[in-house]
Order: C-alpha cells, then sequence, then structure tokens
C-alpha cells in the first residue's frame, strides 16, 4: 500500500521535523536527561572515595573511571531513547511512514546524544581536571569524548531496538551493549591518558572517528531492522 | 545455477532426515579423528624442550579456541541465511550453535587459564587473546539472553539474528583493539615460547584434534538443530507420519 504522506514530506524534511519535537519533548522533561548527566558525576565521584584522594593516584586511572562512567551512564541513558515512542505508537508510525526507517533513527540517536552524551562531554573536562588532569589536556579529552559518546550512543542504539518492549529489558540490555563498546572504551580511554600526559593522541582518535563512522553507517541500519522485528 | 537444493534444506523434514543421516557419519569420524589426535598428541608426540609435558593442553585448547570462533561465524551464518531467506530451519541450526559456542569459549578459557597457571605463574593474565575470548563469552550470552527474553518464536529468532550480524562485524574490531590495548600496556615477557613451527609429530596430532572438534561441533549441532525443528514444528503433520501416529 502506497502510503501518501511519503510523497509530501522528504526525507531531509521529516528528519528536521523529527529532530525538532524530540528536542521539544526533550526540553519539556529536564529531569529525564539530567539524570545520566548527575550519574557519571556521582560514579566518578565514588572513584577517589573508594580509593585514595590523592592526585598523584588518581591521574593514573583518570581516564579508566571517565571512560567506565561514561559508559554506563550512556547505558542508562539508553532506555530514554526509544521507550516512550515504542510505547505509544509513535515508532509504529515511523516505521509505516514510508520515509527511510533508518535515516529516522539516526535522526533520533542524534536528539538524544544532544541531550544525554553532550552534556557528558561538556562535564568531562571537569571532572578529569577534578581527577587530576592538567588544564592542556581538556582540549583532548573533550575531543576524545565528542567522538566515543557519539559511537556509545549510535551503538547503543541497535541495543535498544532489539530489547525494545521486552519485560527485563535492562540488564539485558548491558549484557547486549557492553561487550561491543569495548573498542570505544579502549581507544577513548587510551586517547584521554594521551592526551593527559601531553603526548599525540592522534592514533586512538582516528579510531575513535573510525568507529564513530562506522556505528553511524551501520548502527542505524541493524536498529532499523530490529525495530521493525520489535513491531511484528 | 540450480538453487533447489539449498531451498530443500528450508523444507523442516528434509533437513530432519538429511541431518538424520549426517549425524552417525560426523560423529564416528570425530570419534575417529579424535582418538587417533589423542593417540599422536599425548602418547607419540615428544616433550617440548621448554615446556615438558605440560604444553599438551594445546591438544584441547587450541581446538576449543579455533571452535570459539568458528561456531560464531556458523551462528551469524545461519543466522544471516534465516534473516535473508526467512528460513525458520536456519534459524534453528543458529539456536543451536549458541550454546556450543559459548561452552567451547569457555573450556578455551579454562584450559587456557589451567595452562597459563604452569607457564606464567598465573590462572588469569590480561592477555589480549584471552580478554577477547572473554569478550566474546559475553557476546555469546548476550545472544542466549536476548533469545531467551523473547517469548515469541520467530521475534527471537530474527532479533538475536540482527545481534549475531552486529556482533560479526565487531568481532574482528573487538579483536584488534583488545590486541592494541594490550600491546600499548606491556609486552608479552612470558609468551616468548610461541615457537613458529612445531614439528610435525607435534602438529599433526594437533590438525587431527582440530578436524575432530570441527566434525564433534556439526554432529552435536545437527543433533541439537534436529530438537529444535522438532520443538518447532511439534504440531506438523510429518511428525506424527514419522512416529506412525494415526492422522
Amino acid at each position: 500500500m502506497k502510503v501518501p504522506s511519503a510523497a509530501v514530506v522528504s526525507p531531509g524534511k521529516a528528519g528536521w521535523r523529527l529532530v525538532q519535537r524530540d528536542l521539544r519533548l526533550g526540553f519539556r522533561r529536564p529531569g529525564e536527561w539530567l539524570q545520566p548527566l548527575v550519574f557519571f558525576l556521582v560514579v566518578t565521584t565514588l572513584f577517589p572515595l573508594a580509593t585514595s584522594p590523592e592526585l598523584s593516584r588518581l591521574r593514573d586511572m583518570a581516564p579508566g573511571a571517565l571512560w567506565v562512567a561514561a559508559l554506563l551512564s550512556s547505558l542508562l541513558a539508553l532506555e530514554l531513547l526509544f521507550r516512550e515512542d515504542g510505547q505509544d505508537g509513535t515508532l509504529e508510525q515511523l516505521a509505516v511512514s514510508g520515509l527511510p526507517l533508518p535515516w529516522l533513527l539516526l535522526a533520533k540517536t542524534c536528539v538524544h546524544w544532544l541531550l544525554t552524551g553532550l552534556p557528558l562531554v561538556l562535564a568531562g573536562p571537569l571532572v578529569a581536571t577534578a581527577l587530576g588532569a592538567p588544564y592542556a589536556s581538556i582540549p583532548g579529552v573533550f575531543a576524545a569524548l565528542l567522538l566515543g559518546s557519539s559511537a556509545l550512543s549510535l551503538i547503543g542504539a541497535v541495543g535498544a531496538a532489539l530489547t525494545l518492549g521486552l519485560r527485563r529489558g535492562g540488564v539485558l540490555l548491558a549484557l547486549l551493549v557492553l561487550p561491543l563498546a569495548v573498542p570505544v572504551l579502549i581507544f577513548g580511554a587510551r586517547a584521554t591518558s594521551l592526551a593527559m600526559a601531553q603526548d599525540p593522541m592522534t592514533a586512538p582518535m582516528y579510531l575513535l572517528g573510525a568507529i564513530a563512522v562506522l556505528s553511524a553507517t551501520l548502527a542505524p541500519l541493524a536498529a532499523a531492522a530490529a525495530v521493525r522485528i520489535s513491531l511484528e | 545455477m540450480d538453487w533447489t537444493w539449498f531451498h530443500r534444506f528450508g523444507s523442516p523434514p528434509h533437513f530432519y532426515r538429511i541431518a538424520g543421516t549426517l549425524i552417525p557419519w560426523f560423529a564416528w569420524l570425530a570419534a575417529l579423528c579424535g582418538l587417533a589426535g589423542l593417540i599422536g598428541g599425548l602418547g607419540l608426540a615428544p616433550p617440548d624442550y621448554q615446556q615438558g609435558d605440560g604444553y599438551r593442553i594445546i591438544y584441547v585448547h587450541v581446538p576449543a579456541a579455533v571452535l570459539s570462533t568458528m561456531a560464531y561465524a556458523a551462528m551469524a551464518t545461519a543466522a544471516g541465511v534465516g534473516l535473508i531467506w526467512r528460513m525458520n530451519v536456519a534459524h534453528a541450526v543458529a539456536a543451536s550453535c549458541a550454546a556450543i559456542g559459548a561452552s567451547f569459549t569457555f573450556l578455551a578459557l579454562v584450559t587456557g587459564s589451567l595452562w597459563g597457571r604452569p607457564m606464567w605463574g598465573t590462572y588469569w593474565e590480561w592477555d589480549p587473546r584471552l580478554t577477547s575470548e572473554l569478550v566474546m563469552l559475553f557476546l555469546y550470552l548476550g545472544y542466549m539472553g536476548l533469545r531467551g527474553a523473547i517469548d515469541d518464536t520467530a521475534r527471537a529468532d530474527r532479533a538475536s539474528a540482527v545481534l549475531a550480524l552486529v556482533g560479526v562485524i565487531n568481532l574482528p574490531i573487538i579483536h584488534y583493539s583488545v590486541d592494541w590495548w594490550n600491546s600499548l600496556h606491556q609486552g608479552h615477557t612470558l609468551l616468548k615460547f610461541a615457537k613458529p613451527s612445531m614439528p610435525p609429530s607435534m602438529l599433526v596430532p594437533l590438525l587431527l584434534l582440530m578436524l575432530g572438534f570441527v566434525l564433534y561441533f556439526a554432529a552435536i549441532v545437527l543433533v541439537r538443530a534436529r530438537g529444535e525443528v522438532l520443538r518447532r514444528e511439534r504440531n506438523a503433520r510429518w511428525i506424527a507420519e514419522l512416529l506412525g501416529a494415526p492422522s
């Protein structure tokens, strides 16, 4: 059956409208997307409390603490990505709209990253400084988090789409996404520690960028397939 | 080219029959290869000049590690076939591969750590291969967890197939990133014993055992897939006819 709306709205315009809609919905409920940020701050605070307040020792584990916290908080945020739209039927409407579903999901994931990933990226240098990173490393930490968190959002979108509407979704989502996020964790932490040591960090940054680009191209396709399966 | 043979595999009764004929072949050949390999590896092969008899765990460890990757490849291939051609039988095969692959991965990890104790002086080393093997085990567990969480078989099949394919793209990335991660942290000070080549008296039993493991895997997958097909088709006529029940 041909859906008339497909002829009226171009994919680009539909994506843009979806971005606007999701942003508006997000801004109406700031509590939801602020929670992952607060979680990130709390987890990174736990590391000094669990080990030692000495900056010299904290500096060694700052990249690891930063990235593990970022990974966990992006995992926590993933439940917001499709849950609401899956429950109220919006995803179903997107799927039958005749517009390319991967493209629409990419738009949704971008907004999700803007609301939950970008705050982490902005708070990351602050947290790194608190854990003993020198000020000169701030641009490097920022850039690594920028690439890494977008890759995490994209990879997570596949997991969120696969666990859409499942009863025990939360823990399963972690089990699905965490192994896939291992490369991002490795290169992100590596880039951060190089940035903190004031060494050139191009190699891990290239690899992080490659992972981000690869996930931006492939993850929406997999997520769209998973959404269609879960709507059957 | 004629593809009817391929599509006939999609028919459950046909698959059930073919698998039933193949299982004894695979199983006996696996037993034969395994026995010959074990005699060759544990009895005839000379002790290693550095590791003594300790290296002989290689005859279980390496085939298990190879199988852990192979089972994932088989699972993803079957899942892809099932997804593309909507072949229920292929999904049944993919479902059967997961638990076996996870077991082989676990076996490879356990034998690796048992081997590590006398050779490296520790049960667990954050060696890249061990680590990526561990991540692989997590991938298997995630696959099985997703399958178990979805009640509807058709949906579970297709969702887990997507996950298997995503995993197959990620496996090399994970493998190389873990390699890279460790090579920057520390060198393989304890791994120096890895020799470029083995004498034939050690290598032939290893190859025999690998072949035996592969055949054993094939046999077990088919046994499990037959059971899975029976479970899925439990209300079908052909099963009743097979059992000679009055229809």
